[in-house]
């Protein structure tokens, strides 16, 4: 009787030390999919190492989906169309899909506005990064963390 | 058998920007999954969607799996005369379809 809660307690303690030490492996081993090491190797085979700045861009993206198979998404770039001073290019990467890659969309004056939507894939919670490419040769870009409940890509076929 | 929705103004006044709504049907296998018995289905994806306007192209996207089935994909035109849009999808294992809008400018 007097044994037992401590015990107990020295059993609470082991459990929890197992726990912690079976958390760490789980976060070091990372499946083969986009680290982002491959993310910035996708972004700099975009941009050939130029200086990507922040803002112009915006990622329009849900930041909770419940169904990562789907998730609409859309790209703005604030910036004209004129001819002589136009959005070149958007890409969008991901960090955690298989791929690094998401869509390459190539615009010109011809569209008016720098803006594009389609549905993507999600197959974890991760950061999503949208960069534009204008004419002048600048990049710009804009990011996006989105939690996802249920994963795509990697399940079975039934 | 794939079969293309597109949405495109049927009507515009000259120098407007429109929107241009398409929708492919395509299941966009990533080829990242497996069977049951351990199997890899192979990738079957569209690669690449293009739009030309009387001729011009106007838009290029690249696909990649991370694009969801039936890819759905909408962008802006300036229309400054009459004209036809012509869409292409071109995809894995000889995957290729074409769609057209005409659009009257005013």
């Amino acid at each position: 009787m007097q044994q037992s809660p401590h015990s107990r307690r020295r059993f609470l303690g082991l459990a929890g030390g197992a726990a912690a030490a079976s958390a760490i492996p789980m976060v070091i081993v990372r499946p083969a999919d986009a680290t982002p090491a491959t993310l910035a190797s996708a972004i700099r085979s975009v941009t050939g190492g130029a200086v990507v700045q922040t803002g112009k861009v915006k990622l329009d993206i849900p930041p909770l989906v419940e169904n990562g198979n789907t998730v609409p998404m859309t790209v703005t770039v604030a910036h004209p169309m004129a001819a002589e001073d136009h959005v070149r290019s958007i890409h969008v990467f991901n960090e955690k899909n298989p791929q690094p890659n998401i869509a390459n969309f190539q615009l010109g004056p011809h569209n008016g506005r720098a803006q594009v939507s389609t549905r993507v894939r999600l197959a974890d919670s991760q950061r999503i990064v949208a960069i534009a490419k204008l004419s002048d040769g600048t990049f710009w870009s804009a990011t996006a963390d989105v939690i996802v409940t249920l994963a795509a890509c990697t399940e079975d076929v039934i | 058998m794939a079969s293309a929705l597109i949405n495109v103004p049927p009507k515009a006044k000259r120098g407007d920007i429109v929107e241009i709504k398409t929708l492919m049907s395509h299941i966009m296998e990533t080829g990242y999954r497996h069977t049951t018995t351990g199997e890899a289905v192979p990738r079957d994806i569209i690669t690449s969607f293009t739009c030309r306007f009387n001729g011009t192209e106007i838009f290029r996207a690249d696909l990649f799996p991370a694009i969801a089935a039936n890819p759905f994909i909408t962008f802006f035109a300036t229309v400054s005369e009459s004209g036809k849009f012509e869409f292409e999808w071109t995809g894995d294992h000889g995957f290729s379809e074409t769609a057209s809008a005409s659009i009257t400018v005013e």
